[in-house]
């Protein structure tokens, strides 16, 4: 890397606002996907300001720029797939103003998810967006990949909760677009930047929207015996016009790995559960719960469980979140996609993912957001097998193909980033696509801005590099 | 008829067929906007006719614009040249629905009365209670930006509308989204499209979550002395668990704002603010919805409470369409009102309020809960001298948004509309915005002139 930037990186960071030795930068080479890259700096601003002089400097020596968060993601968004500087928000993470009367509050992009709604619990609101990885991903992470989670089924996902942004653009001009009150005028440029994954613009403030706390919750557990059985459940839960707050599937062998690793009470000699969430009203949770458990009864569930206590509850959450690092355990590592299908075909993909794991010899476990039709296939592979690999690559290709066949999506919250940027033709026409690249050359034309993302390059999946170590095992990397 | 309108009109012919072509002015009377009227109407019947007949705008440099009923038109800037009204009212099928799975594709033109027939069928709606619902169409109802006092519950268009297709003004088909619920891939370009009054492209369908209709739901209006009370109770009715379809604060004075008054069904005068909220859910729900909203009212209004009160019957259906119609009501009495959309947050509305106690002119106020504020001021006719009185008036109760964009006129006589006064005074992002009308429209023939800024 230039020399002559790196210096004046140091000159205006300081020595310890900068990281330039391999061994450091090898820590910042992935996410929590199976890509790898390594950047030629990590450096960490304290200030907007020092965004935008990083920003410039970088440009003037036609350097790619590469924001990250926590790193937590799970399609490659924050990796230096070009090299370049990588922009850590690491400590750019102070909460700037909390409004409760207008349900407001102003963080910086490093504010961890999870610590917003602990901020404004004792208010009565949270922040409703609630990745799996929210004990450790940031706010800004959440905006550039327009992150979902569990309870987006019935509160929306980042998007729906970000009213207004300040922006660092390549130019180094810093710029506001949205405001805190509702329908600010004219073209909505905030809408389009929430999941622009980095393509567009550094994002050093948000304005977010605070929900507030529902007055009950009750989560139900509903064990079945036939998968068949809980993926119509939830087809016949939708179509009634109940919306649980969440409803996640595991499959029998998610199950199992999870209760080897977390003992959260799932019976491990089921074929699947049903993880639900009802909430609001005191009276109407009453109801909804009753009417949730009778529809699960009505497909031979087994048995429904309603956690007695909020410690039940956390332990039953506690189960599903933890679903990935159970897999991590069993597993050197694993590969999770993120397709979505129309929820009332659930069964359907399901049984493609067994013919699929079958064909190539795979293990392939199963969580799914269910309620909204969100596939997260966890496909357990050994990286030093090199056959293994480019199978498991291939699988998980095949499993994203069919979800785009029965009419769905290939990524519902993880991002395109540079592990589906292949598929994206399979999804969008040629015009579609050049469409959004010549919108995200509006914001940044020299393509500076996380390049190699989204858009098909010319290269294929052998590209992939295999991490050394293992692959996302902690409990930050999970869905 | 020019010769060049002439070609263009045989080209039109030869894309959406003869009948579906006009150069008569008494049928292209219908499409005027500001009084600009094109001199030439094409209602092609697919998205690949829209798409030819965007090529040959281009081509020909002829300014486009689409309207579905045409009951929002007025909303925008008065164009800047306007040859091709492009009407897209055969384009009216629903794609698909799956109630199963709660989502709907539609083309642009269908009515929103038949998508709601359609949906109640299978005890579904969608949450735009949108002025002219009668009439309007699904993509006008999205280009216009309108939005729908159940956003309380259940958000905007931004909220529900998970894809779309559309043609660029290069007449291109391109599409973001897609027809889940929920899904990343690819940039959200749909989001650019509400709003947008056909600006970046013309909306050719639309892919919507649709939702259960609620089983049973009550009105309720709480009548205040004094816009502070009535503001102390949308912050305590909105800061409770209570789970509020939605949520609107009404007031109306001066001479000539009375009709107003029994068009909604509540005696409207200047101090008098009406708090108007819905609740849905089953018996226990509402039952004990009532009975806190009542203690909130109580509370909030003290001795200032005229009264607490379940509205139904034809009560509920007048306060409900006054609300849901809302332009289109203040627009039947007073055809010349200038009708403002202000953005502020909920703790603004009590001072905003305080300020139309200023006003000289007849004033009609609708505040939503969550903030968005419509202010009508009910010019009785259109001359230098009321225009100066509406300036007057307008400035004592908001200023112009220098800073920020704050507020849009939406409905307003043309002479007002091209008022110095009423052009947009933020100029924020404006090359930033110019770029992107660029990058959908590169030869400026959707709307020219039509979005804030004139863009």
């Amino acid at each position: 890397m230039n020399s002559r930037l790196l210096h004046d990186l140091k000159k205006l960071l300081g020595p310890a606002g900068v990281l330039d030795q391999s061994e450091d930068l090898m820590l910042y080479e992935y996410d929590g996907s199976v890509e790898l890259a390594r950047p030629d700096c990590v450096v960490f601003p304290r200030q907007t300001q020092q965004v935008v002089e990083i920003v410039k400097l970088a440009v003037r020596h036609q350097i790619p720029i590469v924001g990250r968060g926590a790193g937590t993601g799970l399609s490659g968004g924050a990796i230096a797939r070009q090299g370049g500087v990588v922009i850590s928000f690491a400590r750019l993470n102070r909460i700037l103003a909390i409004d409760a009367e207008n349900q407001r509050a102003i963080v910086q992009p490093g504010v961890v998810n999870s610590d917003l709604s602990a901020a404004v619990e004792h208010l009565g609101l949270h922040f409703a967006p609630d990745p799996s990885s929210q004990k450790a991903c940031t706010i800004g992470g959440n905006v550039a990949e327009n992150s979902g989670g569990p309870h987006t089924l019935a509160y929306g996902v980042t998007t729906n909760h970000v009213l207004a942004l300040e922006i660092v653009l390549p130019t180094g001009e810093l710029i506001r677009v949205g405001s805190a009150a509702m329908d600010a005028p004219g073209y909505d440029l905030t809408g389009v930047f929430v999941g622009s994954e980095g393509t567009f613009g550094l994002v050093t403030e948000i304005t977010v929207k605070l929900t507030r706390l529902p007055e009950a919750v009750k989560t139900l557990l509903a064990v079945f015996d036939s998968v068949d059985d809980a993926t119509e459940t939830v087809a016949e839960i939708t179509a009634r016009g109940i919306t649980p707050a969440a409803c996640e599937m595991l499959d029998g062998w998610t199950i199992r790995a999870v209760e080897d690793y977390v003992h959260a009470g799932f019976p491990v000699d089921c074929a699947a559960i049903l993880l639900m969430d009802v909430d609001g009203l005191r009276e109407m949770v009453e109801a909804e719960a009753k009417d949730v458990a009778a529809v699960c009864a009505a497909h031979q569930a087994r048995e429904v469980r309603v956690a007695r206590d909020a410690r039940e509850r956390e332990l039953l959450w506690k189960g599903r979140k933890n679903a990935f690092g159970a897999a991590g355990r069993l597993s050197t590592s694993y590969y999770t996609q993120d397709g979505v299908i129309p929820r009332t075909k659930l069964p359907v993909p399901l049984r493609r993912i067994g013919e699929i794991a079958r064909k190539y010899n795979l293990q392939i476990g199963n969580v799914f957001h269910a309620g909204d039709g969100n596939l997260h296939p966890i496909i357990l592979f050994d990286e030093r097998n090199e056959q293994q690999f480019r199978d498991t690559v291939r699988a998980g290709d095949e499993i994203l193909e069919f979800c785009i066949q029965m009419g769905g999506a290939i990524t519902g919250e993880h991002g395109v980033g540079m592990e589906k940027d292949r598929l994206m033709p399979l999804l969008f026409s040629e015009a579609d696509l050049a469409l959004m690249r010549r919108v995200r050359d509006v914001f940044n034309p020299a393509g500076l801005l996380n390049p190699g993302k989204i858009f098909p390059t010319s290269k294929g999946c052998g590209e992939i590099y295999v991490r050394p170590q293992q692959t996302g095992a902690g409990p930050t990397a999970s869905a | 008829m020019s010769a060049s309108r002439t070609i263009a009109l045989s080209q039109l012919a030869d894309i959406a067929g003869q009948a579906n072509v006009s150069s008569a002015p008494a049928r292209l009377a219908a499409y005027a906007i500001d009084g600009h009227t094109p001199s030439l109407a094409v209602r092609p019947g697919s998205a690949e006719e829209v798409a030819e007949i965007v090529k040959l705008a281009a081509r020909e440099k002829l300014a486009v614009i689409p309207s579905g009923a045409r009951t929002k038109l007025g909303i925008g800037r008065p164009p800047r040249s306007y040859d091709l009204a492009l009407d897209m009212t055969r384009l009216d099928r629903v794609v698909a629905y799956d109630p199963q799975d709660l989502t709907l594709s539609v083309e642009a033109g269908i009515p929103l009365d038949r998508i709601a027939a359609e949906l109640a069928a299978h005890r579904q709606f969608l949450p735009l209670a949108v002025p002219f619902a009668d009439r309007a169409t699904a993509g006008g109802t999205i280009a216009s930006g309108v939005d729908s006092p159940l956003r309380q519950a259940y958000g905007t268009a931004r909220d529900f509308v998970l894809g779309m297709e559309f043609v660029t003004g290069d007449g291109t088909a391109a599409k973001s989204g897609g027809r889940v619920v929920k899904n990343v891939s690819g940039y959200d370009l749909h989001k650019l499209m509400i709003g947008a009054l056909g600006t970046l492209g013309v909306i050719t369908r639309i892919n919507f979550r649709t939702f259960p209709l609620p089983r049973m739901a009550r009105t309720y209006a709480a009548v205040f002395r004094g816009a502070s009370a009535a503001c102390k109770f949308r912050h305590a009715s909105a800061g409770s668990v209570l789970r509020l379809e939605s949520l609107e604060l009404l007031a109306a004075g001066g001479a000539g704002s009375g009709p107003l008054g029994e068009t909604a069904g509540f005696p409207f005068e200047g101090d008098r603010w009406i708090a108007v909220v819905s609740v849905a859910g089953n018996d226990e729900v509402l039952e004990r919805s009532r009975r806190e909203l009542e203690l909130l009212a109580r509370g909030a209004g003290g001795s200032s409470l005229e009264s607490f009160a379940e509205i139904s019957g034809e009560g509920r259906e007048k306060a409900a369409t006054y609300i849901r119609d809302y332009p289109a009501a203040i627009l039947r009495h007073a055809p010349s009102a200038a009708i403002f959309k202000i953005s502020q947050l909920p703790t603004e509305l009590e001072a905003f309020a305080e300020r139309c106690k200023s006003l000289a002119m007849a004033w009609a106020v609708m505040m939503r809960g969550l903030g968005p504020t419509y202010l009508a001021l009910l010019m009785r006719d259109v001359t230098k001298e009321s225009i100066e009185r509406l300036d007057s008036d307008r400035l004592g109760v908001f200023l112009p948004d220098e800073r920020l964009p704050t507020f849009s006129l939406l409905f307003a006589p043309p002479e007002v509309k091209r008022d110095p006064n009423y052009r947009d005074a933020s100029r924020r992002n404006l090359a930033l915005l110019e770029n992107l009308k660029k990058a959908f429209d590169p030869s400026g023939v959707l709307g020219p002139g039509r979005m804030r800024y004139e863009i």
